[in-house]
């Protein structure tokens, strides 16, 4: 074991001390200093993907989130039901900042929030005849939408509503699909359930349903991207900047037309793994689409993709793409030039979702910064083992956090930046740490491609660098 | 004080004829009461009030939206010589959530003051098995705390007994819910009585009293009524007074010991009810 990483080791045990010995136990396994070998194994590998434990505060969400948050929510021409008691659709009302253009009733209903509103009698006598009239009431009162989807809350499942066959009742009246999606909240143990669950849905209820009139060689599907602020139209540029036709976003701007005809690209590429890798297997599997993963923060990382994408096209793709690089290139430096002297060596710890905690590292080092510790919400063991070779030896990985260890390990860390999610925001301005959201850029944003890497560093240097910091006291 | 009491069984077994006749006989000697019928089926309290069915809680909850529309008024109804009566009601079968529907009703009586303090026996009449934590409502913290279950000596009826007695002893060492005995309402098997006061043996209680079977009671049924207002001089009246009395006098509550599968088995292998096959092999 090098001294690095028997000196995190000796941190992560500090701060496990804390705990009885069978939350210790089972907690010690989700926190790891970093081997990027990889050689260490599954013995030193982080668990991922378990049920939190109760009392650690997780900050997961559950399958509904997982579906009608992230792939369900962002279609803009579907009104997506929130299937059950008010409360879920309430709180989870337009939070992910998904931008969709169109207008919001007419033709754009992902800024809306639509739900059955379970009541008790609901519950007794089942909720399957309110289903089928409410999906009457929304054909009536939004005839521009192009499908519903029934986001199922956990009263659906617990009285076994069959939600199913209303679904396919509905989709014959109404003559547009009607998609159950069986998201309950109970089910899985975080809100990555949900993405799988939503795109198995997508799989059954639309993929392949439509083709497109004309095809080319340079279709391509941009998967996993929900346009956060904008990141999807920033991406969209580069590819089409490249002489690519992107032919369906995957969901950010989405329309469920897009979803349709998917099958029909050559290529499938995919920016977040871990909430659409299933959709690409199984279009890989079905119709051969090969795909890959690319990664569009921060110009380093955005160059590498961008060739890695062009290498699967002819020649004219590869010149266009040198071209475009060397187009972006001084514009890049010039952001660069401006804001590395001021954020170099500064470090950063990250605490994200899908795949921020190893796609962001490569922009903070444009910036001449460093992330000595990251972590997932709700990765599963692929997703740490694409983050072990993107950080140092000895770096602290760690997995479903609790409040306590992150504020615990920041203390030892004393990192210049924090990012993570908006419930650990104020925690760490408290404690006089800077801290940028990174699950909703903080209202910021794009920070996808070459759009997007002025506004991060902008940003970054606005956290780090605010003379706000020097008027409190750190408590560090 | 009032004692309320759950009644479970097996489907079919008779419990609402057993409960409403047992009531009328608790009225007949002057006891105030009230039936509460926790089945969505919602036939528990016919015989009492000589109609049909009865608007049940949750069937008018659904027509007028929401459970606060309604007036206990409407729901909770006299009959035969002042017996109160309610029914839970629910969905039909394969739908919705009938045990939700057990808890709504009961907590709507409860909180619009059905539970008077002159009555003497307040009786549930609960859906044949415990299926979910509905129909463990009336047992649950500050309702009935006896419980007896009606059986017949036919096999399926007697696990449906033990299995239910494995209900009430989670609720016995929660919630203080004893049973009071087994209620033998017969099917005219082979050594009827003996296998059952057998089986209440092995549970720890007592068959509290072996109901004979007589068509009396099938022909009061089909006029609306329990076997005591249509013929109170009938020998069979006097089998549910005497059950009414047990009930009454009774002293033995006991929390169940219920049984294993292979030794309900064995009980019935002893009385030849099962053959010895499955022993031999």
């Amino acid at each position: 074991m090098s001294t690095l990483t028997q000196q995190t080791q000796k941190m992560i045990d500090e701060v496990m001390e804390a705990y009885p010995e069978k939350t210790r136990k089972l907690r010690e396994k989700h926190v790891r200093p970093n081997d990027p070998t990889g050689e260490c194994g599954s013995a030193c590998a982080v668990k991922s993907n378990v049920k939190s434990r109760p009392g650690i505060m997780t900050i997961r969400g559950c399958a509904y989130a997982g579906s009608k948050g992230v792939v369900w929510g962002p279609v803009k021409d579907v009104v997506h039901l929130s299937h059950g008691p008010v409360g879920c659709g309430q709180y989870s009302w337009w939070s992910r900042r998904n931008y969709s253009n169109g207008i919001t009733g007419v033709d754009n209903f992902s800024a809306m929030h639509i739900t059955s509103d379970f009541q008790e009698r609901d519950i007794v006598f089942g909720g399957d005849k309110r289903l089928a009239k409410i999906c009457r009431e929304i054909k009536e009162m939004f005839p521009l939408a192009k499908g519903i989807s029934i986001q199922s809350e956990c009263p659906v499942g617990l009285i076994g509503d069959d939600i199913e066959s209303v679904a396919k009742k509905m989709t014959e009246e109404l003559g547009i699909p009607v998609i159950p999606v069986r998201c309950e909240g109970f089910r899985g143990v975080s809100q990555s359930l949900g993405h799988h669950i939503a795109n198995d849905s997508i799989r059954d209820h639309v993929l392949g349903k439509n083709t497109l009139e004309k095809v080319t060689d340079y279709d391509v599907n941009l998967i996993g991207d929900y346009n956060i602020g904008g990141d999807a139209w920033a991406s969209r540029r580069i590819l089409e900047e490249m002489g690519l036709r992107v032919i369906a976003q995957w969901s950010g701007d989405a329309t469920i037309n897009e979803f349709a005809i998917a099958p029909q690209a050559k290529l499938n590429l995919i920016h977040c793994y871990r909430s659409m890798n299933y959709i690409c297997r199984f279009m890989e599997e079905q119709y051969g689409i090969p795909w890959i993963e690319y990664n569009l923060f921060g110009p380093t990382k955005i160059y590498q993709s961008m060739r890695k994408i062009a290498a699967f096209f002819d020649d004219s793709i590869k010149e266009r793409t040198e071209a475009v690089i060397a187009k972006y290139t001084p514009a890049m430096d010039a952001v660069i030039d401006a804001y590395r002297p001021a954020l170099k060596d500064k470090t950063v710890m990250l605490y994200v979702g899908g795949l921020r905690p190893r796609h962001i590292i490569g922009a903070y080092e444009d910036l001449g910064m460093e992330v000595i510790a990251t972590g997932y919400e709700f990765g599963h063991n692929d997703d740490y083992k694409r983050t072990y070779p993107e950080m140092k030896e000895g770096a602290l990985i760690y997995d479903d956090i609790t409040p306590y260890e992150f504020e615990a390990f920041a203390k030892r860390l004393k990192p210049d930046l924090v990012g993570s999610g908006i419930k650990e925001k104020y925690a760490y301005h408290k404690m006089g740490v800077p801290f940028r959201q990174m699950h909703s850029w903080d209202y910021s944003g794009p920070y996808h491609g070459f759009d997007g890497f002025p506004v991060f560093a902008r940003d970054m240097d606005m956290a780090v660098n605010s003379p706000t910091w020097k008027l409190i006291r750190r408590k560090r | 004080m009032m004692r309320q009491i759950a009644i479970y069984g097996k489907g079919g077994i008779g419990k609402s004829t057993t409960t409403q006749n047992t009531v009328a006989a608790l009225a007949e000697a002057g006891r105030k009461c009230m039936i509460v019928g926790c089945d969505p089926k919602a036939d528990a309290t016919r015989l009492i009030l000589n109609r049909k069915a009865q608007a049940t809680v949750m069937d008018l909850a659904r027509q007028r939206g929401s459970v606060e529309e309604l007036e206990i008024g409407e729901i909770l109804l006299e009959g035969f010589l002042g017996v109160k009566c309610a029914e839970s009601g629910g969905p039909e079968p394969g739908v919705g959530c009938a045990g939700r529907g057990v808890i709504t009703a009961i907590n709507f009586l409860e909180e619009n003051g059905a539970y008077t303090p002159d009555l003497d026996y307040v009786f549930y009449d609960v859906l044949g098995d415990v299926v979910c934590g509905g129909f463990a409502m009336p047992i649950r913290e500050g309702k009935a705390k006896e419980i007896y279950i009606v059986t017949s000596g036919e096999m399926m009826a007697m696990y449906a007994a033990n299995n239910i007695a494995r209900g009430v002893l989670k609720y016995a060492n929660s919630g203080g819910v004893r049973l009071g005995g087994l209620i033998c309402n017969s099917r005219k098997t082979d050594k009827e009585a003996e296998l059952v006061s057998a089986l209440a043996a092995k549970l720890n209680t007592h068959m509290i009293h072996f109901i004979p079977r007589d068509n009396q009671v099938q022909r009061a049924e089909l006029r609306r009524q329990t076997v005591i207002e249509y013929s109170p001089e009938h020998a069979q009246c006097d089998e549910y007074r005497a059950l009414a009395k047990k009930i009454a006098e009774n002293k033995n509550f006991v929390i169940p010991t219920p049984l294993e599968m292979e030794e309900l088995e064995t009980l019935l292998m002893e009385f030849g009810i099962m053959d010895g096959e499955g022993a031999a092999a």
